[in-house]
């Protein structure tokens, strides 16, 4: 069961990829959907088995490379967290395998697509059930090849090459980090298996690395290391700028690779590698930085964008940075549970655009829609469904996992846990302006396209609507079904040691409470705790904090007062409202803003420069020094010095020396009998 | 019983004895020549590789001496002897050879149109040549077979080769000149010393710390031209884009290797003290040939001197790689050489199929392939990510092994070569986009066929090794264990005594 739930996209994505021209586009379409259902359907026995009923297991394979004290093996590693994600995924990817058969029809190439996704579905399977570090890159990168792929399925279009090579190339950025902590790991623990590296980390708590020359934490080394991982591939402030771009590609991909699934590698890698984070506070507290920076940054973006997929791609971005400072206050579980959660909702959102993007005839600006919602009254139900769970209105899923965040981040009683707190309120007032926004430019107003376009507009088929719903149910009740396992009472036992359990105090069972000790004992809604806390003093006062401090930050968010745990809904409310102003009440609105600062419009707009600035700081200085270092380098210098200048004194002698012979046979004589002449002289000498 | 069949001379000498059949009884029009020569090479390029697996299968993993050794004394008032032999350093490295060379006759069956007699023979030879040098065991005949191979190469770029043939070969003579006068002077002072050429007595045999730097050196000068590593590649992207397509099969896969092999061979376990001395230097080096041809890589607008260029950037992890002596490193230095023999080979039969239909080798000169040649565009794919070391293939174990190898003794080391990592990806995926992605619009490159079923006949053993090696390299790495492991240990037992002073005598 658990080894072929794994294997059979992977079964399914070769058969087809190799010999889907035979098979026939009908087939083809069946058989991965086939496997892919089938994976989907075994997935919940796994995961009752394993989650609910507690038993965690691991399927050895073979061994994978084994080099002296390195052994690492193809394994499966099932726990709650891989269980959860594996559900997750499957089910996911299953009901994109099937929209993509409505979605897809008029392409030429289905089965190599259909191939793509399964292939897709393999590797982060192989991800998720990593028991080592290796496999686990090697799920990591083989989704990397995957969605680079499928940014790139139009193969035709530059636009889309281009980002597919930006969206490689950056994820191999996070890839360097990724890799240099696995080989941190090894040298710190001697291993790369989990399990043994967690049982250790207690015992390295204090080891330090020397890099440089300099003296480091050893775990906070290992742990920003990750992180930069985890930051490529979950498309985090400064490596976030292949994300928007990878919406070339076909629709489902982005709904399935760039919101559901591979983006969230990163959160869970991070939850994954918990048990040693929580030994490295400082890499955690750039993790709440940089989670809180881009839940932010990408909601000021997507405020202002007019692509339909770019907006939802920046709200994406943000959700993203929402699970990293609730990681990174220590609330693991509450981050993977808004990654299930953002996983229904946003595929949900992005199938949605692509029903809207079919009915309009491959159009995506949306200042070229509106009034669509008479058309498409099954599509903007869904719209309408998926945009309450992001913005997080009760009831929906959204509202569980986002509030379960903010508030975390604000009992972790921290400054970081503060100023996430702070932008993440902002990050939610606009994005519940921007959903709407969407909303309304999309499907409200007179209609701006065509005529031609607008007399196209149809309903999309139910092989596409259907697989709408399904996810529209997850969108409503997955939040409101899964909170008391993933974050309320039945919470510890639901995860067991699959994430490592509560930041502050607490710490890893068993473990001393080496940090944060005193922000507990201070209280706990201390507020303005300054940031500098941990390490210091694990002496006394840490074992006395230990016992009071049974409360993790899941716990104390819980009981954080009441105008904390409704301003989320308040500010929501109001980005709703705002929008309904600006695009309804009062259309000339924002083009008055827009004119009124000028500046701040074009730097959202123009998505606050990154893409510029790396242009030109890494591309193109890369090109110009590889020509500098060609034609410099090895042409003018090496050759000119080394074998042309050497060609050239050689013929000056040899026509001087012509007169006893020619030819390189001789040179090579020659020079031999000098070398043998000079070695004889220099033993002598010794001698 | 199989080691009592005299295998490696077998082994080493069947492609000569092809070659002398080709020369001497091959006769006709010169069309039924042509085409003899071709099936005489093919055969015996078969049987060969399929003797060469009885080695594989005959070899012993758990020991970690030398195996299937013959030794008979060749010039015996000298001390010389003809003797050979293979450890888990070198087993692969025949496999590598004797795997690549049918491949290369099948590549060469219709590209190659004039003197096909002479092409086969110095392609028989070639094999005989390289076979041999991995085999030799006595320093004498390990001298006569590494130069050796240089001749037969020489004439295939000379001849056979492209429009610039005579200077790429002019070239590749005059740095391999002076690297091969330098190696002959280490070896008559070695052979002073030590009173023999014997290779097994040389590993025990221990040279003064002030002598071994100067051995290292002349040693480097040959073994650095033939990795090669920076700056003396340069060498390297004119001999590919000159030579014929299996010749650069050949060059990429095999002849790079040889210098690589000659570290472990020589310098590091005869000059221990002088490898640990000049450590630091290879790591610079090994860190510029990295970043430095990446870099170059990326400006390049002809198929083969990018491929060209990054090999010597994959060669520069397999130095760091040996030198930093640790069991993940060399056996990931090892593993790196026999996967980018495989890999880089198999790119360039790549562009060898595009450059047979269009006869050039200018990047923007194509475009568009995967719309008409959808088999040939998943081919190159698959070793394009190996090329980049994606893990699955046979690119990324030897990179992983070889930078968590490295990151144990010097991490700023693996730092930097580790940015190889991206810059590999840029050259490669770019180079990917202009000759396989984009629109299909111009008319002869319409015109292109997908591959024909010889080409897949070339392309699908490469294709199994590249995911064999990728997915269950413990094949491949489980019989290099126990020579790595002694290397190391008799490496790191040399410095401590050097360490302590004491003289250590041949044990």
């Amino acid at each position: 069961m658990y080894v072929s739930a794994i294997f059979l996209p992977l079964l399914g994505a070769v058969l087809v990829g190799l010999f889907g021209r035979r098979l026939g586009d009908s087939v083809s379409q069946f058989l991965t959907c086939l496997a892919m259902g089938a994976s989907a359907l075994l997935s919940i026995p796994i995961f009752i088995e394993v989650a609910l009923n507690g038993n965690a297991q691991t399927v050895t394979l073979v061994t994978f490379i084994a080099s002296g004290d390195l052994v690492v093996d193809w394994a499966l590693k099932f726990d709650t967290l891989s269980a959860v994600m594996v559900l997750t995924v499957s089910w996911v990817s299953f009901l994109v395998h099937v929209y993509s058969i409505g979605y897809m029809h008029h392409d030429p190439g289905i089965p190599r697509f259909m191939a793509y996704l399964s292939l897709f579905t393999f590797f982060m399977f192989m991800l998720v059930t990593a028991d080592n570090l290796v496999q686990m890159f090697f799920g990591w990168e083989g989704v990397g090849l995957a969605s680079y792929l499928l940014i790139g399925y139009w193969y035709e279009r530059p636009t889309a090459n281009a980002a597919a090579i930006k969206a490689f190339v950056v994820n191999r950025v996070g890839d360097f980090g990724f890799a240099l902590g696995i080989f941190g790991c090894f040298v710190l623990f001697g291993t790369i298996n989990l399990d043994q590296m967690f049982a250790a980390a207690p015992q390295m708590a204090d080891a330090t690395v020397s890099f440089f020359g300099v003296e480091w934490h050893a775990l906070t080394i290992i742990g920003v290391l990750l992180f930069i991982g985890a930051m490529g591939k979950s498309a985090q402030i400064g490596l976030h700028t292949w994300l928007p771009d990878a919406m070339e590609g076909p629709t489902p991909v982005s709904a399935l690779i760039h919101a559901a699934t591979m983006v969230t590698a990163g959160v869970f890698m991070v939850a994954r590698m918990s048990p040693l984070f929580e030994y490295a506070p400082a890499a955690l507290a750039l993790v709440v930085v940089v989670g809180a920076a881009t839940a932010f940054f990408a909601a000021t973006i997507g405020c202002v964008q007019n692509d339909i997929k770019r907006v939802i791609a920046y709200s994406t971005c943000s959700q993203l940075g929402y699970m990293f400072f609730a990681l990174g206050v220590g609330a693991y579980q509450a981050a993977i549970f808004h990654l299930m959660t953002h996983a229904f909702f946003k595929a949900l959102l992005f199938l949605s655009a692509g029903s809207v993007i079919h009915a309009m005839s491959d159009e995506q600006d949306m200042r070229n829609m509106g009034g669509l919602w008479k058309h498409i009254p099954l599509t903007y139900a869904m719209m309408w469904i998926g945009s309450l769970a992001l913005a997080g209105v009760p009831v929906f899923a959204g509202y569980y996992s986002k509030d379960m965040i903010l508030e975390s981040a604000f009992a972790a009683g921290t400054g970081l846990g503060m100023l996430a707190f702070v932008l993440g309120i902002a990050a939610a007032f606009m994005t519940a302006f921007y959903s709407w926004r969407l909303l309304f430019m999309t499907f409200h107003g007179t209609p701006r396209a065509n005529e031609t376009v607008m007399a196209h507009v149809h309903e999309s088929p139910p092989i596409m609507t259907v697989p709408l719903a399904a996810l529209a149910v997850g969108a409503v009740f997955s939040g409101m079904v899964a909170y008391d396992h993933f974050v309320g009472d039945k919470h510890p036992a639901f995860w067991g040691d699959s994430i490592a359990y509560n930041v502050q105090g607490e710490a890893v069972a068993g473990a001393p409470a080496a940090h944060g000790a005193d922000a507990l004992a201070e209280g706990v809604v201390a507020v303005d705790d300054p940031v500098d806390d941990p390490v210091d003093d694990h002496g006394a006062a840490a074992e006395e904090a230990h016992g009071a401090a049974a409360q993790g930050v899941l716990e104390r968010a819980h009981h954080v007062p009441l105008a904390i745990k409704l301003l989320p809904l308040v500010v929501s409310a109001a980005g709703i409202a705002l929008a309904w102003l600006f695009y309804i009440r009062r259309p000339r609105y924002p083009m008055l803003v827009a004119t009124a600062f000028p500046d701040t419009y074009r730097f959202l707009l123009n998505k606050w420069y990154f893409d510029e600035l790396y242009d030109r700081v890494f591309v193109r200085p890369a090109f110009a020094l590889g020509r500098a270092l060609w034609r410099g380098g090895d042409g003018a210098l090496i050759d000119g010095l080394g074998p042309d200048g050497m060609a050239a004194a050689a013929s000056r002698i040899a026509a001087r020396l012509r007169r006893f012979q020619t030819g390189y046979l001789y040179h090579y004589a020659f020079l031999m009998i000098i070398g043998v002449a000079v070695f004889v002289s220099w033993r002598l000498l010794q001698a | 019983m199989i080691e009592d069949m005299s295998l490696l001379s077998i082994i080493t000498f069947l492609p000569l004895f092809g070659a002398a059949c080709i020369l001497l009884l091959v006769r006709g029009t010169e069309a039924e020549v042509a085409a003899n020569s071709r099936w005489v090479a093919l055969w015996t390029s078969g049987v060969t590789f399929a003797l060469s697996l009885l080695v594989w299968a005959g070899f012993d993993p758990a020991r970690a001496d030398f195996q299937f050794v013959e030794r008979f004394e060749w010039v015996p008032g000298y001390n010389i002897a003809y003797h050979m032999g293979i450890d888990g350093i070198s087993l692969f490295f025949v496999l590598l050879s004797t795997f690549l060379t049918p491949l290369c006759v099948l590549a060469s069956w219709e590209a190659i149109k004039t003197r096909v007699r002479e092409y086969m023979v110095a392609f028989l030879v070639l094999e005989t040549m390289m076979v041999g040098m991995f085999c030799a065991l006595d320093y004498v005949l390990f001298y006569v077979f590494f130069e050796g191979v240089l001749i037969p190469m020489f004439l295939i770029i000379g001849v056979w080769g492209g429009p610039r043939r005579i200077y790429a070969a002019f070239k590749f003579f005059l740095y391999t000149l002076l690297g091969s006068v330098l190696m002959l002077l280490a070896l008559l002072a070695m052979y002073l010393h030590a009173g023999t050429t014997d290779v097994p007595t040389l590993m025990v045999t221990t040279f003064p710390e002030s002598m071994q730097i100067w051995l290292f050196l002349a040693l480097l000068a040959s073994f650095a031209v033939k990795v090669p590593m920076w700056p003396v590649h340069t060498w390297l992207p004119d001999a590919h884009v000159e030579a014929p397509t299996a010749g650069s099969v050949i060059l990429a896969g095999v002849l790079l290797k040889m210098g690589a092999y000659g570290f472990l061979r020589f310098s590091v376990p005869m000059l221990p003290q002088a490898t640990a001395d000049m450590a630091g230097v290879i790591f610079v080096l090994s860190i510029i040939a990295v970043i430095y041809t990446s870099l170059v890589a990326l400006a390049q607008q002809d198929m083969k001197k990018l491929i060209a260029y990054s090999s010597v950037a994959h060669m520069g992890f397999v130095t760091a790689g040996i030198f930093a002596m640790t069991q993940q490193a060399v056996e990931g230095a090892i593993f790196q050489m026999l996967s980018h023999g495989i890999v880089s080979a198999a790119l360039f039969l790549c562009v060898g199929v595009v450059y047979d239909r269009l006869h050039t080798r200018d990047i923007d000169r194509y475009g568009g392939l995967a719309t008409n040649m959808p088999k040939y565009a998943l081919v190159f794919m698959l070793f394009m990510m190996a090329s980049v070391g994606l893990p699955g293939t046979s690119g990324f174990v030897g990179e992983f092994l070889v930078m968590v190898g490295v990151f144990q003794v010097n991490t700023v080391v693996t730092l930097f070569i580790a940015t190889g990592v991206i810059l590999g990806a840029v050259y490669m995926l770019f180079l990917y986009r202009r000759v396989v992605f984009g629109k299909l619009e111009k008319a002869d490159v319409k015109a292109m066929l997908d591959l024909s079923p010889r080409e897949m006949a070339i392309f699908a053993p490469l294709v199994l090794v590249v995911l064999w090696m990728g997915l269950y390299p413990s094949t491949f790495l489980e019989p290099m264990h126990a020579s790595v492991d002694n290397l190391i240990t008799s490496y790191q037992a040399a410095l401590a005594a050097g360490a302590d002073g004491v003289a250590v005598a041949a044990r």
